[in-house]
């Protein structure tokens, strides 16, 4: 057996629970974006702004953020160790994925606490 | 161990993919799309909130004729990513496991995707 050492928990298991449970903040995310921009019709600058001051926004939409850091690097390192075989190929695209998830997380917090 | 007489064809070209490896193959593909998709929509964010004037900007920017195909593309990606998620959680939940429970999710995942992406279209013009 191959005991697989770039994956995001330390078994498919927990990579599998992982997945499931970040997919539903996510999903959870979505329809909240969604709804809000459905239910408000038109969206001013500062009733947007108002709903991104609110902490509980601010901190639900950093959760699907972290989210999408996880859920990103388990579905992407899925993909690549099916399709991708050469290992250094392999491991630099992991490695831009990886790069790439966490600028969108300090991206995030940035934008979110308008630092 | 000899093995030079199995069979291998590997030319996908030959497959007939049944439905569901065809909504399994577009779960992947939507994932990778949104992988860039989220910085699109980061940066949406980032213009959104920064001031009036990059609201604004974003606003009439979102007018133009490439910009909803982008939203769009991204909702589309999005809404079918989702559709698919969740017959992956009833599926987890022991719905739909059988052979025939695949193919009938399969449709019934193309379907709703299908209306929900026309009508991501049609709010996003």
């Amino acid at each position: 057996m191959v005991n697989p050492a770039t994956n995001y928990g330390k078994n498919g298991v927990q990579d599998w629970i992982v997945q499931r449970l970040t997919a539903v903040i996510l999903a959870i995310y979505t329809l909240f974006i969604i709804g809000t921009l459905i239910l408000s019709g038109d969206v001013t600058y500062a009733g947007w702004k108002a709903l991104f001051s609110l902490t509980w926004v601010r901190v639900f939409s950093l959760m699907a953020l972290l989210s999408v850091l996880a859920h990103a690097w388990v579905g992407l390192w899925t993909v690549s160790t099916d399709y991708i075989k050469p290992p250094m190929v392999r491991f630099l695209f992991q490695l831009f994925c990886g790069v790439l998830l966490f600028v969108y997380v300090v991206w995030g917090v940035e934008v979110l606490w308008g630092l | 161990m000899k093995r030079d007489n199995r069979p291998v064809n590997l030319d996908l070209t030959q497959f007939s993919f049944p439905l569901p490896a065809i909504t399994s193959i577009l779960h992947r593909i939507t994932g990778v799309i949104l992988l860039f998709g989220v910085g699109f929509l980061l940066w949406g964010l980032d213009q959104s909130l920064e001031s009036q004037q990059s609201f604004d900007a974003l606003i009439s920017l979102l007018d133009g004729f490439l910009a909803k195909l982008i939203v769009w593309g991204i909702l589309a990606a999005l809404l079918y990513h989702l559709v698919a998620g969740f017959k992956h959680l009833f599926m987890d939940l022991g719905i739909g496991e059988t052979l025939e429970g695949g193919q009938t999710g399969a449709k019934v995942v193309l379907v709703v995707a299908v209306v929900l992406i026309l009508a991501a279209g049609v709010w996003v013009w």
